[in-house]
């Protein structure tokens, strides 16, 4: 292998035919309402560790629907379960729960 | 896929070329990259009958600085301006050029011009104080590609070879890659228009071979001028690069063919560089995909001798399609110049298959 | 003066108004450039919000039509005005020879409806060009023919994408605005996509979810937690044809600001409304404006929809701009009576 001084970078565009989707299996099948989310952002506006933070519960839920749930790993611990989120959802996720799901998820699934 | 689907397309997209008399203008840079290819234009154009005029005293169109942001488009409408001024002072009115970005800052200054006429009579006022020169814009704007395109049939009636497996009776598998510049900036302007453009198609129709339409087609070649010529932003290049590479081993293309200075430069040598960063080739047995440039393409059609043509510079060895298409040529002549005087020969890449 | 009524378009809401006219005792001729009527309802196969059939809904307006002298395969070739009275010259187009004849009436109601936007002239979607891309209007045609939804090869598709507007809120084609009904007939026909096959994957690729009317919303919540529908916010970007047939498609999902590419087995364009193609003649044959956007206006969109500004030529339907099949039929209505009281008081003033 030759160092040319720059190397190939990573594509960061989402492939879905190549997703891990096991996170997103594990999450619904404890908390299916993550289903009915419309991305409106109302969780993020109000969560307590997104304001100091480039914490953003909506995004970490998003991504694992486009199988690459990897950034939620170290993320996903800024969280500190105050439950805003859950308060404002216009579409009744229940946040507190999907979190918890999302935390085991990454327990069992490493 | 429905062919007849992209017929109607291309019919809506067909362009005046003019049939003679040409005045043509070179691009800075292709002579160092693919130094046969716009002898062998001039070549084909006069057997085929064609008046092509040059003047020595033309210069680069500023087209690389302009998009890499270091020329003023102020600055290259001049430039511009100047080789009109040089056309109409040779008595000439269809302009021809031989560099794809060129074609996309002259095809835009023209534009530019048409809508803003007072940046146009600017233009002038600085021409004639830099030169003391004056201009009548082209009648006629076209590719060298375009022009080639036009003569594609003929070009095939004087061949002696065609894009098919000689062993095997099928067509050669191509994959065509036209310059951004060509028809991203103004559909209309090239043959085909920017999605499904026709230009190189055509040619590859008509000289016998199967094009490959892939998913990646439309992505740029990797240039992208400053993710090129910034040494920080290369990765970029040659990762765009790879992803087209990625895109179409699937569909195992035999040859990659090119209408613009840097796409065949960088799917040419970014093959090596990819596969001595990651051990990965894209053509059969390990060997790279063959790269060409339209003229070098027709050269091969004709019968011209593949050294004539500069292909001993290609990172990727052409044999692989001289062999297929039945085309001879001298292995011992491979590195040698006119004058029979070794020039040098590269060193053998780690992975990628030297022939 | 008398008291016949010429409309021109069969579709939904020239037969609804042909209905209500009748039955106010006028004497109406239905002029239709199709050699059936019906127009793109009859096309349809299940209607939203309820997905009721669509045939349904065209029985119950072709019941009131019995007393309307309904003239198909014809067109529009002239309209004159002499004081109260329009005369109509047309042209019915036969294999061998082109027939001419003339109508005459007090009062026109224009009901000349809209075109599916050409799919194809989204070139980098490549419609007409991929096989397994095909229009919403497509899809109808095979949810019709009860044949079931299959790939080119034969195949149930295991992954369906829905593309919201195409050829709507697009400079690039030429149409700004927006065509109000499919997102809602993508959401539509991605449950019933579902339902069809429950195992297949359906994705929904959308800007803004305009789910204007009601029981809309309720049937894009039902999409998402009955049925597992994705909806993907992003417009879809280009797509490209894989060797074994499916599409591979590029958007970007703009809630995580990153570039996503897919296959899908089957990619079904939601087309959007343009003004139809016969309709700017008529209007040049009265003298009447459109709009930018080329649908015909009104007198006022406000408190005078259904007035074309020409005394005694009245608008109904989809000419003046995208509407819900439910929509067209209230319009269409609403013209109906606004053009009856024309015919009578213009009648008894000159009786
Ligand atoms: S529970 Fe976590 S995600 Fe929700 S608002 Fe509180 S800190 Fe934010
Ligand atoms: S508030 Fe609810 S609906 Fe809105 S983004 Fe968060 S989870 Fe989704
Ligand atoms: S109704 Fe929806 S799909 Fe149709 S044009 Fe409007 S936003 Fe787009």
């Amino acid at each position: 292998m030759i160092d040319f001084g720059y190397t190939l970078t990573k594509d960061r565009q989402f492939d879905y035919d190549h997703g891990d989707f096991r996170f997103l299996r594990l999450v619904r099948s404890i908390e299916p309402s993550l289903d009915v989310c419309i991305g409106c952002g109302s969780c993020t506006a109000t969560c307590s560790a997104s304001q100091f933070t480039n914490f953003n519960i909506r995004k970490l839920h998003t991504v694992i629907r486009r199988g690459d749930p990897e950034s939620i790993k170290a993320e996903l611990k800024k969280c500190m379960f105050c439950g805003k989120c859950q308060l404002v959802c216009p579409r009744g996720v229940n946040l507190r729960n999907l979190i918890l799901a999302m935390n085991r998820a990454i327990e069992q699934l490493g | 896929m429905k062919q007849e689907g992209k017929r109607l397309i291309w019919d809506e997209y067909q362009k005046e070329i003019a049939d003679d008399n040409y005045f043509y203008v070179r691009s800075c840079v292709r002579q160092n990259f693919f130094p046969g290819a716009e002898k062998t234009f001039l070549r084909y154009m006069k057997e085929m009958g064609r008046n092509v005029f040059e003047n020595p005293s033309h210069t680069t169109c500023s087209g690389i600085g302009y998009h890499s942001d270091i020329v003023p488009f102020e600055t290259a409408m001049t430039m511009v301006a100047r080789q009109f001024a040089l056309m109409t002072e040779a008595g000439y009115e269809n302009f021809v050029t031989s560099c794809i970005t060129s074609f996309g800052l002259y095809s835009e200054v023209l534009e530019t011009w048409l809508h803003f006429p007072e940046v146009e009579e600017k233009t002038r006022v600085h021409l004639r104080n830099a030169t003391g020169r004056e201009f009548v814009k082209p009648k006629n704007l076209a590719h060298a590609s375009d022009v080639t395109y036009k003569l594609r049939t003929e070009i095939s009636d004087a061949g002696k070879y065609r894009l098919i497996n000689q062993t095997t009776g099928a067509p050669i598998r191509v994959v065509e890659h036209i310059g951004c510049h060509y028809s991203r900036m103004f559909p209309s302007k090239g043959i085909g228009g920017a999605e499904y453009p026709y230009v190189l198609v055509g040619m590859i129709e008509e000289w016998g071979g199967e094009v490959i339409d892939y998913p990646e087609r439309r992505h740029c070649c990797g240039f992208g001028f400053r993710q090129y010529l910034v040494k920080a932003n290369r990765g970029y290049s040659v990762s765009a690069s790879k992803k087209k590479f990625d895109s179409m081993r699937p569909y195992k293309p035999e040859l990659i063919l090119t209408n613009c200075p840097g796409c065949p430069m960088f799917l040419d040598r970014w093959q090596y560089t990819i596969s001595e960063m990651d051990g990965t080739t894209y053509g059969e047995n390990g060997q790279g995909i063959p790269v060409m440039t339209y003229e070098e393409l027709a050269g091969l059609i004709l019968g011209y001798d593949p050294w004539d043509l500069g292909l001993q510079v290609h990172q990727v060895p052409v044999e692989s399609l001289l062999d297929k298409m039945g085309i001879p040529y001298d292995p011992e002549k491979k590195f040698l110049d006119k004058d029979g005087n070794f020039i040098g020969k590269p060193k053998s890449p780690s992975f990628l298959k030297f022939y | 003066m008398g008291n016949s009524v010429i409309i021109i378009g069969g579709g939904i809401s020239g037969m609804t108004a042909a209905g209500i006219l009748v039955q106010q005792g006028l004497d109406v001729t239905l002029l239709e450039k199709e050699n059936e009527t019906g127009g793109h309802l009859a096309r349809w196969d299940r209607l939203f919000p309820d997905r009721r059939k669509a045939s349904e809904v065209l029985d119950f307006v072709k019941a009131g039509l019995n007393q309307v002298k309904i003239v198909t395969g014809v067109t529009v070739t002239g309209i004159s005005k002499h004081d109260y009275d329009f005369t109509i010259t047309t042209r019915i187009q036969h294999p061998a020879s082109s027939i001419h004849s003339q109508f005459s009436a007090s009062a026109l109601l224009l009901a000349t409806g809209f075109d599916l936007f050409e799919a194809r002239k989204k070139e980098e979607y490549g419609y007409g060009i991929y096989n397994n891309v095909i229009t919403s209007a497509d899809l109808e045609d095979q949810f019709k023919s009860g044949k079931g939804i299959l790939t080119r090869e034969g195949k149930i598709p295991g992954r369906i994408g829905l593309v919201h507007c195409v050829g709507s809120r697009d400079e690039k084609v030429g149409n700004l605005y927006c065509s109000k009904v499919c997102c809602v007939t993508g959401v539509k026909q991605a449950i019933e996509l579902k339902e069809m096959y429950p195992a297949s994957e359906v994705f929904n690729f959308y800007m803004d979810l305009r789910m204007f009317d009601r029981h809309f919303e309720e049937l894009y919540y039902e999409a998402q937690q009955k049925w597992g529908v994705s909806f993907i916010r992003g417009r879809l970007s280009e797509c490209a044809e894989n060797p074994d047939g499916s599409i591979i498609l590029k958007t970007e999902d703009t809630l995580t600001g990153k570039p996503l590419k897919m296959t899908v087995d089957l990619l079904i364009l939601l087309t959007g409304f343009v003004p139809a193609i016969g309709t700017s003649a008529i209007c040049g044959m009265l003298g009447l404006k459109s709009g930018t956007d080329g649908f015909v206006n009104s007198a006022d969109s406000h408190t005078s929809n259904n007035s074309s500004g020409v005394p005694g030529v009245f608008l109904a339907g989809a000419l003046k701009g995208p509407i819900s099949i439910g929509e067209a039929i209230a319009d269409a209505r609403a013209a109906a009576v606004q053009l009856a009281g024309y015919i009578k008081s213009t009648t008894a003033y000159n009786d």
